[in-house]
Parts: C-alpha cells; structure tokens; sequence
C-alpha cells in the first residue's frame, strides 16, 4: 500500500493476507509451490531414512546429486517451454544424439574435447531453432513436431554411433566434468561466494527500492531469506565435503539453474517469455515478437538437453543406442511440472528443475537402495506426478474462480 | 477557436460490396468525452480502426491539431499520440500489474547489469504508482497477479497502460462491458479523469446510461452514415435511440420523443 487512499478502496479479497490460514492455504494452493516442495522432499527423505539408514548418509547424498544432474541440466531448457505452455518431447532424444556427436568426433575423429562439446551443444541450438520454426510458422502443435523430432533424432544418434552402437568415453576434460570432486577448502570458498553473492543482491535490491521510496522495503523477509540460504548452502556444502567433496557437476547445475532463472526473472527477454507463455495475443498487440522468442526458447530447450547429455555421457563413461532414453525425458518433464511449474504455460520457476530433480531422483534413489524393482519405481514416480498435475490444475482453477 | 485535437473529415471506407462508411465526419476537442453509438455494422468499429491504424480510409482526411495526417499502421497511430484500448483487455493474468502496464516498453536496468538485458523493476514500479495515484486508479498493490483483480480493476489497468505513452486521444472499446455497476463506476471515474487532464477521449459502447453519464457529446453512425452529433445535456436517450434505429432522422427536431413529425 503506498497511500491511505489505496487501503480506503481495497477489496476484502485483495488486502494483504498474514493469517496462518491463508499461509496454508497459499502453500497447498500453489502461491508457494516451492514450499510444498520442499516439504515434500523431507517426507520422501524421512520415510527412505526410516526405511534404509544409509540414505541420507553422505555418500548416497553425493550419489544423488550426481544422478540428478543430467535430468535437472535438461529440465532446466523444458522449465522454458512449459513457460511458453508448450512441451518438447524431444529433449531425451536430443541429449542422446548429442552425445553420441561428441562422443564420436572426440573419440572416434580425435577432436579437442572442448571442440567436441561445442559441436553438441551447437547440434542441440540446430535442433531446437529448426523444431521452433516449424512449431511457430506452421502452427503445428508443439508436442507432435517434438514427436516427430524425438524419432527422427533416435534415428540419427544411430547413425552416428554406426555399427558398433556404442561409445567409450575415456578423455580425462569430458569424463572429468561428472567425476571431478573439488577440495574441502575450495568447497567452502564456493560456498562463501554463493551466500556473498546472494546477499549482495538481496540488499541491493532492498536498497534501490528504499532509495526509490517504495512500499514493501522491510528488512525482516530479505534477512530471514538470506539465512535460509545461507545455511542450506553451508549444510550441503558440509555434507559433500564429508564424503568426497563438492562436485564440479553440482556447480554446473547450480551455475545453470541460477543463471536461467535470472534470464527468466530479471531481463527482458525472459518477461517476454512469461507473457507469450500467460497471453500470447495480448504479447503480439504489444509489440513482441512471439515467433522470435518461441523459436529462442526451443533452441534454449535443445542446448540444454544437449549440456544434459554431456554430463550424463561423462558420468556414464560412454554413449550407447539407449543413452537419452525414455526415463530421461520423462523425468526431465515431470521434475518442473512435480515442482510446480505449470503445464498451462506463464507460470513457473526454473528452480523447479532443481527442485523437481531432486524429487524424482530421491524417489528412484530411495527405491534402489531399498532394492525395488523398476516397475515399482515406475508406479511410484508416475503417481506423484499425477498429484502434482492434478494439484497444478486445482491450483489454476483456484485462481480463475478468484478473477 | 482553436482547431480539434482529432478532426476526420469526409471519411470511406468499402469492403467488397459493403460500404462500412460513408462521408463521415468526426471530431474531438481536448477535454472532451465523446460518445460513439450505433446498432450492429453501423461501421463504428471500422471508424475505431481506422484512427488506430488498422485500416486505412478509401477517401477522407485525419487531422491531428489541424494538421493533416496519414496513419499507415498502429505504430503510426501511437506515434502520433492516439491509444487505444480494446474491449478484450489484452492483459496478461499470469503478470503483476506492473509488468502489465508496461507491456512490450520494458524499461531497462542503467547500471553494469543493463549488458544482459536486465529490467529497471524499481524504476517501473515506482512510475505505476505516480501513473495510478494521477489518475486515482485504486490497485491496492502493484505486484499483485492481473488474474487477482476485479474487472473494473482490470479495465483500470488496460486504461492506465495506455496512458505510460503520454497520448493524447484515447479511444476504448466498449469499456464497460461486462462490469457491474460499482466496476462500471469507477471506470467512468477514469474516463472523467482523462477528459479533467485534457486528453480527447473516444468511448464506443452499446450503454447509453453509460454515455449519458460520461460523454459531452454522443456522435451516432448507422449503416456507415453519420446520422447525427447531439449534446448530451439538450438530448434524450430516446432521441438517441431513434437515431441509432432511424426512427426518424431529423436531428434538429429534439420534441420528437417516439413520435413522428
């Protein structure tokens, strides 16, 4: 509220809401997806630890983070389009021929790994722009150009893979970018600079709006936010430090997720993507190019499929016919759409990526420790994903009943 | 006297073998509401878009402060200061109000982060607030979702986001469709505050309650004619009505109230 004449007028429904009721509410209702997340996650920990004393040792944690970071590195590029209300069916398919590129020109044609990575990752971008374009000038539903996408580039990964089918990977930069732990100190270092950075913006932040003179600049959320933060870096921080140390594959999710979601949040092209995504009409009357920012965000969709299967090619030392396969792409869609971002397009978080990998990955990590076998897994993962869509559609018929 | 603000003189416009208008005349002074009124296909939507750009007239002249104009598409129409609002609102619910208002004319970061593109979030909150307290526009708070506001609220905002350009005619699309009367009221309020600033305003809709209770004038088309301008405080709504149905069409004669003469 900036002036008393704004409260004279406020609508009951619309002042502000600070009763533990509502907080609940919000929480269950899908203001505050990433709480009911989070929550969710300490269930799915609480009742594996009861279950499996090994599962939140240190080891099987580090295990874990390792296993989410090809899905979450994928996820991050479907978090995009789900926010345009679209859907790429095609990311398992891409990170697999991906891939298999590197793999092939590193090992088999002797190119410099960083080369090779490059080259996937500009097939990815090739895939993405060229699926966008025929997705936004033909107005052909995304999923069935996707479709089509994910057998035609199955069939191309075979045909780089050739005869033998698979793909040893054995050069130490590529294999290193899953298996290289950094030092105790150097955690910690990471650690500082993640808080410090944090912070810094959290305040900066708070700061410019106090010297703009606008409402809402109190001290107490940013600060409570801030420690929040801190102490969950330093605890996972502790934790990997007491097995082998933080891996370089967990800063290059983080390094994604954050980056990405700044992208989403803070600049201009990614407002334009939330408001193709919430209304494409009212976008198009306002200027944006909508086929523009949709064919970006297809090509931003392949590349990070393509990231994706660089880090799983490198922790699975090798790409094969199945690298890519149904799993990944499943769970690379249902991870967002578990953490709350939309399958309806304009709402979202790209830390949903993270947080949904998290998810799936503790579940199928938990039944593995508790040796369960797939179909059960498949069940389990497949009903926690129905909850989590049928809590997304209660959640936005909530909100149409409001407006 | 001073030339109007928005001036159309002799205006065509055919579509195939439809003559949508016909020689119409039309003005609006600064600080002037006028209402546009007509049954269906009397051509006010082709009026509407012909002075936002989206068509353009077979015959006729658009001035703008007595200067004669083109306008070729709705950049042009912005450029030369007329806004529009639609009746389908062209918000977005996913967004706060914010983000609404400044659709499309993000403004960007002037510090180090303005390399990637980053938006001025302070900034444009801070112009909401000076843009809707000017025009007493009551959103209790500007980083709510659009989706949350009442309808009245939400035509508010639509308003309001043509305003940021600094315009100098606003034309609104059946403003108050679909609004109950306390929404429809405050809406009205917006509009009288437009005409207060001195802005030419142009409200098309089929309420004549509502024109009666916002316009100074009530221009009426019917069957891409003018059939006539009246002033709203020497009109009835039952003239208005026969002019619109062409009930009789002499709008001089102001005691003809359902009869004919």
């Amino acid at each position: 509220m900036s002036s008393p004449a704004h409260a004279a007028t406020a609508g009951p429904e619309l002042g502000p809401r600070r009763s533990p009721l509502h907080a609940a509410r919000r929480v269950f209702q899908g203001d505050l997806v990433s709480v009911r997340v989070i929550v969710a996650i300490a269930v799915i920990w609480i009742i594996f630890q009861a279950e499996n004393g090994r599962f939140l040792s240190a080891v099987n944690l580090t295990n874990l983070v390792l296993q989410i970071t090809a899905t979450g590195l994928v996820s991050v590029g479907v978090v995009y389009v789900l926010l345009l209300g679209e859907i790429d069916l095609s990311v398992g398919a891409v990170s697999g021929v991906t891939s298999a590129l590197m793999a092939v020109l590193n090992v088999q044609h002797g190119w410099n790994p960083y080369l090779a990575i490059a080259a996937a990752v500009a097939l990815g971008i090739a895939i993405g722009v060229l699926q966008g374009a025929l997705f936004s000038s033909f107005g052909v539903p995304s999923f069935v150009i996707t479709l089509a996408g994910l057998l035609a580039w199955q069939g191309l990964q075979l045909y780089i893979l050739g005869s033998t089918g698979s793909v040893n990977v054995t050069n130490g930069k590529i294999v290193g970018l899953a298996n290289h732990f950094y030092s105790d100190a150097a955690g910690w270092v990471f650690a500082a600079l993640v808080i410090a950075a944090y912070a810094g913006t959290t305040l900066w932040s708070l700061r410019s709006r106090r010297a703009a003179g606008l409402a809402d600049t109190e001290a107490t959320g940013p600060i409570a936010r801030i420690v929040i933060v801190a102490a969950a870096t330093i605890a996972v921080v502790a934790v990997l430090n007491s097995d082998r140390g933080v891996p370089l594959a967990v800063m290059i999710l983080i390094a994604f997720v954050a980056g990405m979601q700044y992208v989403a949040t803070r600049t201009l092209f990614g407002r334009h993507v939330f408001t193709v995504g919430g209304n494409a009409e009212a976008a198009r009357r306002a200027g944006i190019h909508t086929n523009r920012i949709r064919v970006i965000v297809f090509a931003i969709s392949g590349a990070m499929a393509a990231i994706g299967g660089v880090l799983a090619a490198s922790r699975l030392l090798a790409v094969d016919q199945s690298t890519g396969g149904s799993d990944l792409l499943l769970f690379a869609i249902a991870g967002p759409v578990i953490a709350g971002t939309s399958l309806f397009g304009g709402r979202g978080s790209v830390w949903s990526a993270l947080l949904g990998a998290i998810t799936i990955g503790s579940i199928s990590n938990g039944m593995d420790l508790l040796a369960l076998q797939s179909s059960v897994k498949f069940m389990v993962t497949g009903a926690v994903l129905v909850v989590a869509v049928v809590v997304d559609a209660l959640a936005r018929r909530n909100r149409q009943t409001r407006a | 006297m001073d030339s109007p603000l928005l001036a159309l003189e002799g205006i065509s416009k055919r579509f195939g073998a439809v003559q949508a208008l016909d020689g119409v005349d039309f003005e609006v002074r600064a600080g002037e509401v006028v209402g546009l009124v007509g049954d269906n296909g009397a051509g006010k939507s082709t009026l509407v878009k012909i002075i936002s750009g989206i068509y353009s007239p077979d015959h006729g002249e658009i001035s703008i402060d007595g200067v004669p104009i083109t306008i070729r598409s709705p950049d042009d129409a912005t450029r030369l200061g007329i806004a529009t609002v639609y009746q389908d609102l062209a918000l977005a619910d996913n967004l706060d109000v914010v983000a609404n208002l400044f659709l499309g004319h993000e403004e960007l970061s002037s510090g180090p982060a303005r390399v990637t593109w980053q938006i001025d979030e302070t900034s444009m909150e801070h112009r909401s607030h000076e843009l809707l307290e000017r025009f007493a526009v009551t959103i209790p708070n500007v980083r709510t979702e659009v989706a949350a506001l009442s309808g009245g609220q939400r035509q508010q905002v639509a308003v309001a986001r043509s305003l940021l350009g600094a315009p100098k005619v606003v034309l609104l699309d059946e403003p108050t469709a679909a609004l109950g009367v306390a929404q429809t009221a405050q809406v009205l309020l917006l509009i009288k505050q437009l005409r207060e600033r001195g802005l030419g305003v142009m409200v098309i809709s089929h309420n004549l309650a509502d024109v009666f209770e916002v316009a100074d004038r009530i221009f009426v088309l019917r069957l891409g004619r003018q059939a006539g301008t009246f002033d709203v405080n020497r009109t009835t709504p039952d003239e208005i009505v026969a002019a619109i149905t062409g009930a009789h069409l002499h709008t001089e004669d102001v005691s003809g109230q359902g009869g004919r003469t």
